[in-house]
């Protein structure tokens, strides 16, 4: 394989180049055909270096490069959204180019199928390794994405000195209550609040496990030093709760944030006076 | 899983209690911990080391930084040759005392950690472990 | 011997704990602050813990000990200054801490204990200690 890389270094890139911009789904731009030409022109070169001494066992340091290089593809591909067949394609769209240079080459049929067996283990395990690498890096995309989504779900708005709010949207799990626990006592500590709102309009069912949650943020957050009100109880919830036997002798809860808010208006002393309109009509 | 770092520490006194958790908040420093698994770890931790220096007569404490794929996690090993405990479950209960406040050690160990284990047998001592993977 | 510093704050007394705190300093500081509380008429006394950075059963239930024993002496406990992460962990942990006022630092747990005394009938006088 070393010598047919050498001799056809030229128009084998070219080949490849051509092959891999026919079978992407999409079309590409000017500057993603540079960069996929410089790709192809480095790695043929690396490729060349790696198969010298005749060895397939890509694990071995002649290989360091070549796994740099394909994992450093191959993580920016998985990052920029390209599909795990384009990704491989890189390696795998090699073959057809490389074989059938290595068929005009060719003495005989025995040390043909030899060369071209040899070349294609070589190929397929690049190939699987810049999936494996594909793989790892979209997984590390995903759990990032789910913490993201995770801390942006749990906002923790301030309502009034003193007086924060936390609208809860969608069910409350183990690790969703970490989070919902952090922000809030992060939130109470920055903004020095007396009173948490906690509303659970948007919590779909509640059953032991989700009201264990929301008395364990209670919980904490009084360890802060500030009450919660727990607000948005739905008559079907108020039903659940009494029914499993859930203890909430200690938290005030009111049915709207509405009724929330005003309660926690009124334990941090202020009140709500109309004022007389004086701005008057349209004359 | 296989274990890399590994550092044993002696629980004779009430001064090796705090040593030894101390010794579990660097290491899950080194690893990466965020702020409140490390806080849980090292409570767990000196849950058991306590428990370890009342109820067992002191034993060793062996922390070890293990590895499972990707992910890495703190191990921490407690074990004594005291008494024995007769009835674990009875134990795991909160608030159960023998003698006025193993009450939540284990249980609350138990809690803060991702995986629990437990061995012990009257008269052949206890071996509790506890694991926190990092990041879950 | 170390020892954990007992300060009067005007009417109230405040305690510092700085340090990782083992057996003998904890029972220390309960003999200390029954003394200081009996000595000063203090009838609050404010516990300042922002610097733990781990609170486990052990101190928890010397913190409601102690809170325990002032009350028995006419002061009230206010605990301040927990981290975050040790309020977390100390509900996971499922440490009751009941009995133990909790407010975010010194000045909320000042605020707090004033609260408290007003409305029960405790008045400063010139001295800067609360009779009733």
């Amino acid at each position: 394989m070393h010598d047919t890389l050498r001799k056809d270094q030229e128009s084998l890139l070219k080949e490849w180049i051509a092959l891999q911009a026919k079978t992407s789904g999409r079309r590409m731009s000017a500057i993603e055909e540079k960069q996929l030409e410089t790709h192809c022109g480095e790695f043929l070169a690396i490729l060349q270096q790696a198969t010298q001494d005749g060895g397939d066992d890509i694990s071995k340091s002649e290989w360091t490069g070549a796994r740099d290089f394909l994992a450093q593809l191959s993580a920016a591909r998985a990052r920029a959204g390209f599909t795990p067949v384009e990704t491989a394609m890189f390696i795998f769209s090699l073959k057809e180019p490389l074989f059938s240079r290595m068929r005009q080459e060719a003495g005989d049929a025995r040390t043909l199928t030899d060369s071209i067996w040899k070349a294609t283990i070589l190929l397929d395990r690049l190939g699987l390794f810049t999936t494996e690498v594909f793989q790892k890096t979209r997984e590390e995309v995903i759990a990032r994405q789910q913490q993201e989504l995770l801390e942006l779900s749990t906002p923790v708005v301030r309502l009034w000195d003193n007086v924060l709010a936390l609208p809860l949207i969608g069910t409350l799990d183990s690790a969703r209550t970490q989070v919902v626990m952090q922000n809030l006592l992060e939130a109470i500590v920055q903004t020095r609040s007396d009173i948490a709102v906690i509303d659970i309009t948007g919590v779909p069912t509640v059953d032991t496990l989700v009201a264990q949650h929301l008395l364990k943020t209670v919980a904490a957050a009084r360890l802060m030093g500030a009450d919660c009100i727990i607000s948005g109880i739905r008559p079907q919830i108020a039903q659940t709760i009494i029914h499993l036997g859930v203890n909430l002798e200690d938290v005030t809860t009111k049915a709207t944030l509405a009724d929330a808010f005003a309660v926690a208006l009124k334990r941090t002393g202020y009140a709500v006076t109309r004022v007389k309109n004086s701005s008057g009509n349209a004359s | 899983m296989e274990a890399q770092k590994s550092e044993t520490h002696e629980i004779r006194t009430s001064q090796d209690v705090v040593s030894a958790r101390q010794a579990v908040r660097r290491c899950a420093v080194e690893l990466g911990f965020s702020l409140v698994d490390q806080t849980k770890i090292v409570t767990a931790s000196s849950e058991l080391a306590r428990n370890t220096l009342d109820y067992g007569g002191g034993g060793v404490a062996t922390v070890e930084t293990v590895r499972n794929g990707s992910r890495a996690g703190l191990r921490i090993t407690f074990e004594d040759e005291g008494p024995g405990i007769a009835d674990i479950t009875q134990a795991l209960t909160d608030g159960f005392t023998t003698g006025g406040g193993m009450g939540l050690g284990l249980g609350g160990a138990k809690r803060l950690s991702n995986e629990f284990a437990i061995e012990s047998e009257p008269g052949r001592g206890t071996r509790v472990t506890i694991l926190r993977w990092k990041g879950l | 011997m170390e020892r954990i510093p007992i300060l009067k704050m005007g009417e109230f007394l405040l305690v510092t704990i700085q340090v990782d705190m083992h057996d003998r300093l904890a029972l220390t500081l309960q003999d200390d602050l029954t003394e200081q509380i009996v000595k000063w008429h203090a009838h609050g006394v404010l516990i300042d813990i922002s610097a733990l950075e781990m609170v486990d059963s052990f101190i928890g239930r010397m913190l409601s000990n102690i809170a325990n024993m002032a009350r028995l002496l006419d002061a009230q406990t206010v605990v301040v200054g927990m981290q975050p992460s040790v309020a977390i962990t100390l509900v996971e942990l499922g440490m009751p801490m009941k009995g133990i006022r909790t407010a975010l630092d010194v000045e909320k747990g000042m605020q707090t204990l004033r609260i408290y005394l007003d409305s029960n009938g405790y008045t400063q006088d010139g001295n800067g200690s609360a009779e009733i």
